[in-house]
């Protein structure tokens, strides 16, 4: 039994892309997630940022094998799923569950509340049908949806509702692990903070793991414990939430906090504006991937493949680190 | 004089399922070269309200029912479409949130950012071209005038935001409606896309309403703030005014569910109920079912934005009764 809940060894996820209508013929290959290693222990609220483009929500997919893993092992409570058949990996999913950003795309606008959420648990055969009408309710009641909705459909409902839905969805198979892909970035404020809540005290009361992803710095460190940062299909750093967020190491990290907007007149900081907009995982530069935008970059930087250099707990992939 | 001055505003929608009051009597003004921040959740009405001034409401379901608009001598409100014409795209222009839906797929960039000043300035293709490889230079468009002839989905979304921010200042308009130009890009380009804003705004004396639901947005450009519910303006205030002490419970509960006003997973506040359903008449204040502090005449009394001090206005019953 591993210590981990969730291990990645050097996942890679390439993409080719083809040309050519009757003389298909590959051109190139998108690297989308280009070697993540990466340990969740059993318990941990994972923050994952980074801008779109990053490979943040592939890195989730693949995790879920949503889309194969082109190189690299994946490792759920020690198993690695890479490797497993159609049969297995399904028993194995039961384990983790996925959570989508836009709620009203990713519930069945013809099941209401019901089927929704019974499905998962009639397909795994873990209840029979005379008892999931009881579970529903209990899934329900955890995720604040009053009992009467249980006959409605999506469309009767507000967005911070149907993610509800899809949170009880997701727990029905009592799931080891949550990826949660942007679950509030589709909400307003006041019911962001209730989803928040909620999915932090879930996790909680549960003992869930969660890999939370989002491109809101400060949903993710309002929740997570640890913080992994993503560029180009690579972290480049990873730590403790409040460390990365009081004192990053990496200047990628650094720029992407100072870009964040601050709710108050009275800080209105100097903001180091980044120049650029991320390069296309088609075609990565050499070196380190954010040589090119990097404020402090030199001619080593668009040499050399940073290693992850450590303080304390805290890892970060720069060469220009001491 | 202010720049521009609404005064009552009403815009309505008329649906199968009842009479939809996205607008209910907003009224504000805008001075010459400041930036005005309009702040609320989705059907607030920020955006129907922007919408009315340029006469871009779809008619039918939507209709103007009261309200004037006062602009250089002509209200917006009642006034010809050609009248209008002249002003839409040359002295008030508008970017969208979607620059992937506002953009014409059909046609090139360099047609789209063309086009006012064909339309507007009566200018020959050579000059606008000129214009326009100039002006998509300021907002920071890389090899402009090799870039004209591409069209939109070769650009990225930050591109194309900036292709919108060009098409809005071609014509050097007097007022830039900005409605959330940022919700759709990342945290980085973000950045990039509001210090243009400013910088076009400081270069061409202009003045920018700035429809956002961020208040990290507001706080960080915005000269003034009107706060939006259900339809109305519930306060306005100058920025550091309305952080340091904002004078509505609706401004204040906003600000405080913000996940960066909490310690670290602390559970964050949260404002209880909904918000209401715009087609059900309503009595008292639209925020008293969820407010904290309410009382016996916020259910009853009509509420109206009463200014408060000077610059600042709210429309809390008990704030301008003194007791909160």
């Amino acid at each position: 039994m591993s210590e981990y809940l969730l291990e990645l060894r050097g996942v890679k996820t390439h993409f080719p892309v083809r040309r050519g209508l009757f003389f298909d013929h590959r051109v190139g290959t998108v690297k989308a997630v280009d070697g993540v290693t990466l340990q969740i222990p059993k318990g941990e609220i994972l923050g994952l940022v980074g801008e779109s483009g990053c490979g943040k929500s592939t890195l989730a997919r693949t995790v879920v094998q949503l889309v194969p893993a082109t190189e690299g092992a994946i490792l759920l409570n020690g198993t690695d799923l890479t490797v497993l058949s159609r049969r297995e990996l399904r028993a194995a999913r039961r384990e983790m569950q996925m959570i989508f950003q836009d709620p009203y795309a990713s519930l069945n606008p013809r099941m209401t509340v019901y089927d929704a959420i019974a499905e998962p648990m009639l397909v795994h055969g873990i209840i029979s049908a005379r008892e999931a009408s009881r579970e529903v309710s209990r899934l329900m009641e955890i995720t604040g949806l009053a009992a009467r909705y249980v006959r409605k459909y999506p469309h009767e409902f507000s967005g911070g509702q149907r993610q509800r839905i899809a949170l009880a969805r997701a727990l029905s198979l009592r799931p080891k692990l949550i990826l949660a892909d942007e679950p509030v970035s589709a909400l307003d404020v006041s019911v962001q903070a209730q989803i928040l809540n909620l999915i932090g005290g879930l996790c909680r009361d549960m003992g869930l793991t969660l890999v939370l992803i989002s491109h809101d710095l400060s949903v993710v460190r309002h929740l997570s414990h640890r913080i992994a940062v993503m560029y180009l299909g690579k972290i480049v750093e990873i730590g403790p939430a409040e460390t990365v967020f009081t004192r990053p190491l990496h200047p990628y990290t650094q720029v992407l906090l100072s870009a964040v907007p601050v709710p108050d007149p009275d800080r209105r900081r100097s903001q180091t504006v980044l120049r650029g907009e991320p390069p296309s995982p088609l075609n990565p530069p050499p070196g380190c991937p954010f040589h090119p935008r990097c404020p402090v970059a030199d001619d080593r930087c668009a040499a050399t493949v940073p290693e992850f250099v450590a303080r304390d707990n805290q890892l970060a992939a720069c060469l220009k680190i001491h | 004089m202010a720049l521009l001055e609404v005064d009552d505003l009403r815009t309505y929608f008329h649906t199968r399922e009842g009479v939809v009051r996205a607008v209910e009597g907003v009224s504000f003004s805008v001075e010459k070269g400041e930036t005005l921040g309009i702040v609320g959740e989705s059907g607030s009405g920020k955006s129907v309200a922007n919408y009315s001034l340029l006469g871009l409401v779809p008619c039918p379901p939507g209709r103007i029912e009261s309200g004037t608009a006062r602009f250089g001598g002509i209200d917006l409100l009642r006034c010809s479409a050609e009248e209008r014409r002249a002003v839409r795209g040359r002295r008030i222009s508008m970017v969208f949130q979607d620059p992937m839906t506002a953009l014409n797929p059909y046609m090139t960039i360099g047609e789209q950012v063309m086009e006012p000043l064909l339309v507007h300035e009566g200018s020959t293709r050579g000059q606008a071209r000129e214009r326009a490889a100039a002006t998509m230079d300021s907002v920071g468009i890389p090899d402009a005038s090799k870039r004209l002839s591409d069209y939109p989905h070769q650009y990225s979304g930050g591109m194309r935001q900036r292709v919108m921010i060009a098409m809005a200042l071609i014509t050097k308009p007097e007022i830039l409606i900005a409605d959330e130009p940022t919700t759709a890009l990342d945290v980085t380009v973000q950045a990039q896309i509001l210090a243009l804003i400013k910088k076009r705004q400081q270069d061409l004396g202009m003045a920018v309403i700035l429809v956002t639901h961020d208040f990290g947005i507001v706080a960080g450009v915005c000269d003034r703030v009107l706060v939006m519910y259900a339809g109305r303006i519930v306060e306005s205030a100058a920025t550091r005014e309305l952080f340091r002490n904002p004078r509505h419970p609706y401004t204040k509960a906003l600000m405080a569910s913000m996940p960066s006003a909490h310690a670290k997973g602390e559970e964050l506040y949260t404002i209880p109920g909904m918000p209401p359903d715009l087609a059900r008449p309503m009595t008292g204040c639209p925020f008293a079912p969820r407010c904290e502090h309410a009382v016996d005449m916020c259910r009853r009394g009509a509420t109206a934005l009463v200014e408060i001090a000077p610059g600042r206005a709210s429309a809390c019953l008990r704030v301008q009764a003194g007791e909160l």
